[in-house]
């Protein structure tokens, strides 16, 4: 079909027709500002915000404070520091993004590390089989939580607030609060320690829980993103009604991602054996307070269904950088609490901002 | 409807039972109010008062925060303490200032109040307190640091091991005993931070476990690789600080002392891992807390402090394998028969 030719007029009144436009009707495009760009860049990058802000205060504290915070040394100390809240962080991930929350995770690590050290020492186990104890420890809490969650339709909070009580209670009067010092574990179960075990790279020192940390988180950006159930997943979070019309089973889905939630709290508190040596019922209190401070500032929605675990991990790494950053420098410790709650905040409403981008 | 009512009327007097039962059993009932009921230190402290309870016929009941740092659950429990007809409180306070108006409630109904372990703040607002001497404590560990150093205490490189960031008055006690005793000037002996000596590396928070003794210890040695000497606030930030240092392969080099004389403390100590740590005594604390009460409702005798001092001192020792003459002290294996935990 060919245009009709403007040159050729039929009749007399046709010739306004040479000069009237000759465009199809379309959208208005506004140019896009820079700032457009980059909220859209954002918006598509979920983990962007809090890789920037990584990078932005490893510089600041780095020009601060010189060779002593920009070592290889300092940088890999700070990824020991976060192994466990990171590997914590992965699990609460999970859970949020399918706009759920899990107050639980501290206290399952715990007791699965007190399992994993009272099933050998007081029962005489071998050690290899009381890992997987603890394990399995981990994985009936969250099977429980998963339970009363998805089947007895129990609103996840008030689940896991209750069984972050039960499960700390029960872990308080098994253990008789009795810790298993690093020197009896060193010499008769070698293998709890595992993850506290370190190689080195020239300054940089690595413990096998920091492999541990990125490999999970690697593995888990991977499952989430390229396989049916990490898709369902968000699918879950985002609109359980809607995911269950495309015939995703979402109890089943719910339970799962419990279970294995327990499952990585249960690693986290074999690699806190390995941290502090110790099996200490008193270790990890604030692992869910901060594993969600990890979640939020890593830019995953509390609403489910957004955001990148890869966010989580630059999350718990900026509250290393500024918790390490800030003790170098000599400041009272108050300051480091309250810049991270600044950051909580921050991180939250930039998260409402770039939603907006989303048309 | 008539039968809701009923059983209301029913619960109401079963309720009523339950409460009014204990005045009736006993003539003198006392309470122990601890931090929580998981930390061992308590633990034993509940132990102690238990027994002595049992031996002199004080009914005893027990409450405790759910974690440190729970006022809350104390106030409610001195509510209920005063509501019950108690003789007397033993408490061990969350927090010192803010349980004072409570605890003057208690006072004031005719309660005899004891703090035990931790001193509140005004120390006289209990009628008496029942603890170590934390400055002594401190002094200990911080003058066997010195003589063990001899020479080299001139130039140690001292990190400070503390509690929490709110400094309660037990981590100021030890950690400024420590340097009276090391002989680092502690300026205002109230005050954590306002030291200038040049041997102090520096100070950083542990909430009294490994893991924030690991991630502290990690920290100073970042600020400075050559320190030395570790002062701690309590064994298990001990043994996480030592996981720092075996971390980095300086576990031998470093002097690490602490505070507490738990039985995993002892055992580090007998091991090598802590050099020298001040023994408490929560057991004694208690117990004597029972007794004191039972003489006052027998006697209305309240009981008074030790000679020189603004409270009654349940002792301190210091336990090491490798003691020094200028300080009294027990080995790990007498130690071991009389630690807690």
């Amino acid at each position: 079909m060919s245009e009709p030719a403007a040159s050729a007029p039929h009749s007399d009144y046709e010739k306004v027709l040479k000069d009237s436009s000759k465009d199809v009707a379309s959208f208005d495009h506004d140019k896009p500002s820079a700032l457009h760009k980059f909220r859209h860049f954002l918006h598509s990058n979920p983990s962007a915000v809090s890789l920037i802000v990584l990078v932005v205060s490893l510089i600041v504290f780095g020009m601060t404070l010189s060779g002593k915070f920009f070592s290889a040394f300092s940088l890999t100390l700070i990824l020991q520091q976060v192994a466990i809240t990171g590997i914590v962080g992965a699990a609460q991930s999970l859970v949020i993004m399918t706009a759920g929350i899990d107050l639980s995770v501290g206290a399952i690590m715990v007791l699965s590390s007190v399992v994993m050290g009272q099933f050998t020492f007081r029962y005489g186990l071998p050690p290899e089989l009381a890992i997987v104890c603890g394990f399995i420890t981990g994985a009936l809490c969250g099977f429980i939580n998963g339970v009363l969650i998805a089947r007895v339709k129990l609103p996840p909070f008030i689940v896991t607030l209750g069984m972050w009580q039960i499960v700390l209670a029960s872990n308080f009067l098994y253990s008789s609060n009795e810790t298993i010092r690093a020197q009896e574990i060193d010499a008769n179960a070698p293998i709890l320690q595992f993850f506290g075990e370190t190689f080195r790279i020239g300054g940089a020192v690595f413990t096998y829980g920091v492999i541990a940390m990125i490999l999970l988180v690697a593995l888990l950006w991977y499952v989430l993103n390229h396989t049916a159930w990490g898709r369902h997943l968000y699918a879950v979070g985002d609109d359980p009604e809607a995911a269950d019309l495309s015939g995703v089973n979402v109890q089943r889905m719910l339970i799962s991602v419990y279970v294995i939630s327990g499952i990585i709290c249960a690693l986290a508190g074999w690699a806190l054996i390995g941290r502090i040596g110790s099996v200490s019922p008193t270790a990890g209190q604030f692992a869910n307070i901060e594993s969600i401070t990890a979640v939020v500032i890593g830019g995953i929605s509390l609403f489910g269904g957004r955001g990148s675990i890869l966010g989580m991990m630059f999350g718990a790494l900026i509250v290393g950088v500024f918790s390490l950053g800030l003790r170098l420098l000599g400041t009272d410790v108050q300051w480091t609490y309250l810049l991270i709650g600044v950051l909580i905040i921050v991180a939250v409403a930039a998260d409402q901002w770039i939603r907006k981008a989303s048309r | 409807m008539k039968k809701s009512v009923l059983s209301l009327s029913f619960g109401a007097l079963a309720l009523g039972v339950v409460f009014a039962a204990p005045v009736q059993a006993a003539d003198v009932s006392a309470c122990l109010i601890t931090k929580t009921d998981t930390n061992p230190f308590f633990v034993k402290m509940k132990e102690g008062a238990t027994a002595k309870a049992k031996e002199l016929g004080v009914t005893l009941k027990s409450y405790a925060g759910k974690i440190d740092g729970d006022s809350e659950s104390q106030v409610a429990a001195i509510e209920t303490c005063i509501a019950d007809g108690a003789k007397g409180i033993l408490i061990t306070a969350s927090d010192t200032k803010g349980i004072v108006p409570n605890l003057k409630k208690a006072r004031d109904a005719g309660l005899l109040v004891i703090a035990l372990d931790t001193p509140l703040e005004p120390i006289d607002a209990a009628d008496m307190t029942f603890a170590t001497d934390n400055l002594l404590a401190g002094k200990l560990i911080g003058q066997w640091a010195k003589d063990t150093l001899g020479d080299k205490a001139k130039d140690a490189k001292v990190a400070f091991l503390d509690l929490t960031p709110s400094q309660p008055s037990v981590d100021i006690l030890r950690d400024q005993g420590f340097m009276i005793g090391f002989g680092i000037d502690p300026k205002d002996p109230n005050k954590i931070g306002d030291e200038n000596d040049p041997r102090i590396v520096g100070h950083d928070i542990t909430n009294g476990n490994e893991e924030g003794g690991r991630t502290a210890m990690e920290n100073l040695l970042q600020k400075d690789p050559t320190i030395n000497v570790v002062h701690t606030i309590n064994e298990p930030a001990a043994a996480g600080a030592y996981e720092a240092l075996k971390a980095v392969g300086r576990e031998k080099d470093v002097l690490i002392v602490s505070v507490d004389g738990g039985c995993p403390g002892v055992k580090n100590v007998a091991d090598g891992a802590i050099g020298a740590t001040s023994q408490q005594y929560p057991l004694q604390m208690a117990s004597l807390g029972i007794e004191a009460i039972k003489k006052f409702a027998d006697t209305g005798e309240k009981p008074k402090p030790t000679e020189g001092k603004t409270f009654f001192d349940t002792g301190v020792t210091l336990v090491t394998d490798k003691p020094v003459p200028s300080i009294k002290s027990i080995d790990t294996k007498e130690g071991l028969g009389k630690c807690w935990g």
